[in-house]
């Protein structure tokens, strides 16, 4: 496949099927490989969406400074691109996230600020806010609450996973900013509305929902319920469990919030097989392995992966 | 029916501390008021007049009540109910 350059090639990932973790012939997993993307992150998406979005609003001008609150995958993909398109780039990034993100967003030119551990990243969206306020002449994209985050996946995502699977019943992504959600799950409803949208949340350690009041909860703007057929929380434990037997079995090497998809898709599949119904269920790989590395997630016991990870934002 | 309720960090004050609590009830609603006899002042930390406040998930089982019954969520034997404050990704 050729490409005028590096962001043309963003998107057209593989849907992979997975012969060994499907429980039947008739109820089937499909893999998207998102961590085929230039950055390794279903994010390129996104982030190329909502800078080309700004750009064609006039609200970019050479040289801009951009600022964005992000766990890292949204920053590292923010970064690539500004660095082709020539802006600067400030990340506010909570302190709890692996070292090669912030190795990545050092890579591809971007400045972090970091934001406390506890409370997540509830903390780099109030730190990133306070920044902008200060900084007026820098443009905050606002993953959380960008349209243009959410069309990328209606416009492209969606009907990339339709033409590739027309019998698809089943869809299930990861709910961080709702964005792969909220776009895939409109162009389903208008498409084919049958298909159930289904998200995985990641289920944290207790410092990251360390909130001094229930006000500072936080939900994204663009997050729509109605979109939505279910919901689950995934903890640590599945999460993990599941991202080491997408390696063992079919030879992926996803990061950890993978392994959460995969769990909720594992149990839609469980429910399907239960019904005596047939399914095709795809779901998200948001990235690579390779920057959790250092974490410890893929070494020894999956308890000591799990106490590995406590208190970080695996996802 | 006994059934363990999982209790975030910000509602541990109600709670004495204690990570997870047992209460009684068929339904989710019955189980928020038993948790509101037992545990004085949690429930309303929890509902309004509207229902489930807006920053409170509740999940059964780990799917979230919204898209189950709501507070008319059945509960069974062995069901898990956890209480988490809705907080960013990405």
């Amino acid at each position: 496949m050729r490409f005028d350059s590096l962001l043309d090639s963003v998107g057209h990932t593989p849907l992979v099927g997975l012969p060994r973790l499907s429980p039947s012939a008739d109820v089937r997993l499909w893999a998207k490989l998102e961590d085929r993307n230039p950055t390794g992150s279903v994010k390129d998406r996104a982030a190329l969406a909502m800078i080309l979005d700004a750009e064609r609003r006039g609200v970019l001008t050479p040289g801009a400074t951009l600022l964005e609150p992000t766990s890292g995958n949204t920053g590292i993909s923010l970064a690539m691109v500004a660095k082709q398109r020539g802006y600067q780039l400030v990340c506010v990034m909570p302190e709890n996230t692996s070292r090669e993100r912030a190795q990545l967003l050092a890579i591809w030119g971007a400045k972090v600020i970091y934001s406390p551990a506890a409370g997540g990243s509830n903390e780099a969206v109030r730190v990133a806010k306070d920044l902008a306020a200060e900084n007026p002449d820098w443009v905050m994209l606002y993953q959380y609450g960008n349209p243009a985050n959410a069309l990328a996946h209606y416009e492209n995502t969606g009907p990339e996973l339709l033409a590739d699977l027309p019998s698809i019943t089943h869809f299930v992504a990861g709910l961080g900013t709702t964005g792969t959600l909220m776009g895939v799950g409109r162009f389903f409803r208008e498409n084919k509305p049958d298909v159930s949208i289904i998200a995985a949340e990641p289920r944290y350690g207790e410092l990251v929902y360390g909130l001094r009041n229930l006000d500072e909860g936080f939900i994204p703007e663009l997050y729509d319920e109605t979109l939505l057929t279910t919901r689950f929380s995934v903890g640590p434990g599945d999460a993990l469990r599941r991202t080491r037997e997408l390696l063992e079995l079919e030879g992926i090497f996803a990061g950890v919030s993978t392994g959460a998809i995969l769990h909720a898709a594992l149990g839609i599949a469980a429910k399907a097989v239960a019904a005596k119904e047939s399914a095709d269920i795809a779901f998200i790989v948001c990235d690579g392995g390779w920057k959790y590395l250092s974490t410890g997630v893929y070494e020894g016991t999956l308890d000591e992966a799990e106490d590995a990870i406590e208190g970080q934002l695996w996802a | 029916m006994t059934i363990e309720v999982r209790i975030p960090t910000i509602l541990r004050p109600y709670t004495s501390g204690e990570k997870s609590v047992s209460a009684q009830g068929a339904t989710l609603q019955e189980v928020l008021n038993d948790l509101e006899l037992n545990y004085p002042g949690m429930g309303e930390r929890l509902i309004d007049e509207s229902g489930l406040r807006r920053f409170i998930n509740i999940y059964v089982n780990d799917e979230d009540v919204r898209f189950l019954s709501g507070l008319q969520s059945a509960i069974g034997e062995n069901d898990s109910i956890t209480i988490l404050p809705a907080v960013a990704g990405g």
